[in-house]
């Protein structure tokens, strides 16, 4: 600080004026990083509108000269793109939509009842977040296949159902409510379930929605589970068919693959677009809350 | 900002105060029926943490379980266990392709949360700056998209954009004039180029935080700082960095924990080779258990992980309470 003292008598100006340069600069160079991060998503969208024959081509054109859908007929040749997004979707939307409810109500109980044992409980619910899944695989796996559960689309739903993440979240988005609301049914005599259910729960939307969609968009583009538990094709979700593509490289086209990739990222893109706001909440508060 | 829109920021003890307040609502209320709405209460909770605490013990608590006692088996799934003792601990520190694999870990979380940080807070520093609200809004979905896609097909597209011979950084570099690169195909490449397409997609989480930490700061401590003639790097290394200390604790904690777990950038881009180079610890349980079928030596890797996580973590917060400020 003894430093800074001087500078306080300079004159404010040279400063005011240097600055005004930077601005500019600042956006060319976020424009750049920009293009750095969108660039690989652009070129694989205009690679997958290219003919098999042009998809290695250097210079790559970036807005194709003869676009075509050839490669996306190709995936759908290959492999069965319907049944593998019919297999997404369901997987996902369960565990979205499982998540979303246990998440609530445990948010709900660790928020706004008193019961025996909550902080203990409370402080498992977290401590799990530290857990690595791969560490739990192997007897996760087993205790899977104890329950008849392996190679099922159920035996990726239901694990996946409990939310230490989500009801963190909700339990925070629940203390954030009024404590009146509760009160003041409570007065008008009231119950802890139509409390929760006629003041709280229809309150509780906007959070619910931070945890569906942060669930979307993880367990649509998961890998690593599907890999391991499902075993027959039919059971597969999109990323493990996608990785199955690879193998027409060998036979001299990438627009095959990129095709695939772009198939698989159209919903991962729209809940981008409808949720960009839930999941941008969900994931910056996770740095605020704590 | 309206109390029920925005994810709260109260802390834990919040709930104290308000538990005591209790007896202090109108005494009818409470004394009509206590013994009655208590057990009520009691019900619904035990009802409603039911699902979340039921899945978290059999899915988390026993497998964790499982994993400790399975490490000290010799099991292959065909013939039934035999107790190995501290056999399999004893083999993984042996075997170099695990020992590589730990190595290779802790560089890869290294270098890539010190990068990842890095261009993340870098990032949202320039953003914060005076722009049009569009041009911010239109930055802000640019960093964060490549969140939203799958590690597993991105990598697939990276492994095009790194080929050696037809891809398009190769091209790119060499309209500069710089030879092309081995970048998957040779060891010490084969890691950055894994580093790279990680901290690709993953910057962008570290980013909405840093973004979100910043909005946090409130406006009067950059004015007053710049009244006392603070300026540019001096402002932000004396002033905004201290006071996002909070955000960079999470954001570095969370980025260690997922780059210690890190499977498909490197299973997809380069299967773990050139030899080992780029074999990380899952890609390791992965291969023990589900490839080779030797579940103890897998989950004796698992149980190593699991203590290197909550040594690196623990370790953390301890240093964390020197440099970390809270408002």
């Amino acid at each position: 600080m003894s430093q800074a003292t001087p500078t306080l008598k300079a004159s404010p100006t040279p400063r005011r004026a240097r600055h005004s340069l930077t601005p500019w600069a600042r956006i060319a160079a976020l424009t750049v990083c920009a293009l750095l991060t969108l660039g690989p998503v652009i070129w694989t969208v205009s690679t997958s509108l290219r003919t098999p024959a042009q998809s290695f081509d250097l210079p790559p054109q970036i807005i194709p000269t003869h676009p075509t859908a050839e490669a996306y007929r190709g995936v759908f040749d290959q492999i069965d793109v319907w049944l593998l997004a019919l297999n997404s979707t369901l997987v996902t939307a369960l565990i979205a939509v499982g998540q979303m409810i246990t998440a609530g109500l445990a948010g709900y109980a660790f928020a706004r009842l008193e019961f025996r044992f909550k902080k203990p409980l409370f402080g498992l619910v977290l401590a799990t977040m530290m857990v690595p899944l791969q560490v739990t695989i192997v007897p996760v796996f087993l205790v899977l296949k104890s329950m008849g559960l392996t190679d099922t689309l159920l035996g990726l739903i239901i694990p996946a159902f409990p939310t230490a993440f989500g009801t963190f979240l909700m339990r925070q988005y629940f203390l954030g409510m009024p404590k009146d609301l509760g009160e003041a049914a409570m007065l008008d005599g009231a119950g802890p379930w139509r409390i929760f259910r006629s003041v709280y729960a229809p309150l509780a939307a906007p959070g619910l929605a931070i945890v569906g969609v942060l669930a979307f968009n993880y367990h649509w583009n998961e890998f690593f589970r599907p890999l391991i538990l499902e075993t027959s094709s039919q059971n597969y979700t999109l990323p493990l068919g996608l990785v199955s593509l690879q193998g027409n490289l060998g036979t001299g086209s990438i627009s095959v693959v990129l095709a695939g990739v772009v198939l698989s990222m159209l919903p991962a893109v729209a809940v981008f677009v409808v949720g960009q706001r839930p999941l941008r909440e969900g994931i910056t508060s996770a740095g605020v809350n704590r | 900002m309206t109390n029920t829109q925005v994810p709260n920021t109260q802390d834990p003890n919040a709930q104290v105060p308000a538990v005591r307040s209790r007896p202090a609502t109108p005494p009818p209320a409470v004394a009509v029926r206590p013994s009655v709405r208590d057990r009520g209460t009691r019900l619904l909770a035990a009802l409603f943490l039911a699902p979340t605490v039921v899945g978290i013990v059999v899915f988390t608590v026993v497998p964790i379980i499982g994993s400790l006692v399975l490490s000290l088996f010799h099991w292959n799934v065909i013939d039934p266990p035999r107790f190995a003792g501290g056999a399999n601990y004893r083999t993984t520190f042996t075997d170099s392709t695990v020992l590589v694999s730990f190595r290779n870990t802790l560089l890869f979380m290294v270098l890539a949360v010190a990068l990842q940080l890095l261009i993340a807070l870098s990032l949202a520093l320039a953003l914060n700056a005076r722009m049009p609200v569009w041009l911010r809004s239109l930055f802000r979905s640019a960093f964060f998209f490549p969140l939203v896609l799958s590690a597993a097909s991105i990598s697939v597209v990276m492994k095009y954009l790194f080929n050696q011979d037809f891809g398009v950084v190769n091209w790119l570099i060499g309209l500069v004039g710089v030879a092309p690169v081995p970048w998957l195909t040779s060891e010490h490449a084969a890691m950055a180029t894994v580093i790279l397409v990680y901290v690709w997609q993953q910057f962008g989480f570290s980013f909405l935080l840093f973004v979100g930490g910043l909005n946090n700061i409130p406006k009067e401590i950059h004015e007053a700082a710049a009244l006392d003639g603070a300026t540019g790097l001096r402002k932000h290394l004396g002033i905004t960095l201290p006071l996002l200390s909070p955000t960079l604790l999470v954001a570095s904690v969370v980025g260690i924990i997922n780059a210690l777990q890190v499977f498909e950038q490197p299973y997809v881009l380069t299967d773990g080779g050139p030899g080992d180079a780029t074999r990380t610890v899952v890609m390791v349980i992965y291969e023990r258990a589900f490839e080779q079928l030797d579940f103890g030596e897998a989950s004796a890797v698992g149980v190593l992980l699991f203590a290197l996580i909550m040594a690196v973590t623990a370790l953390q917060f301890r240093l964390s309470r020197r440099f970390v400020h809270y408002q």
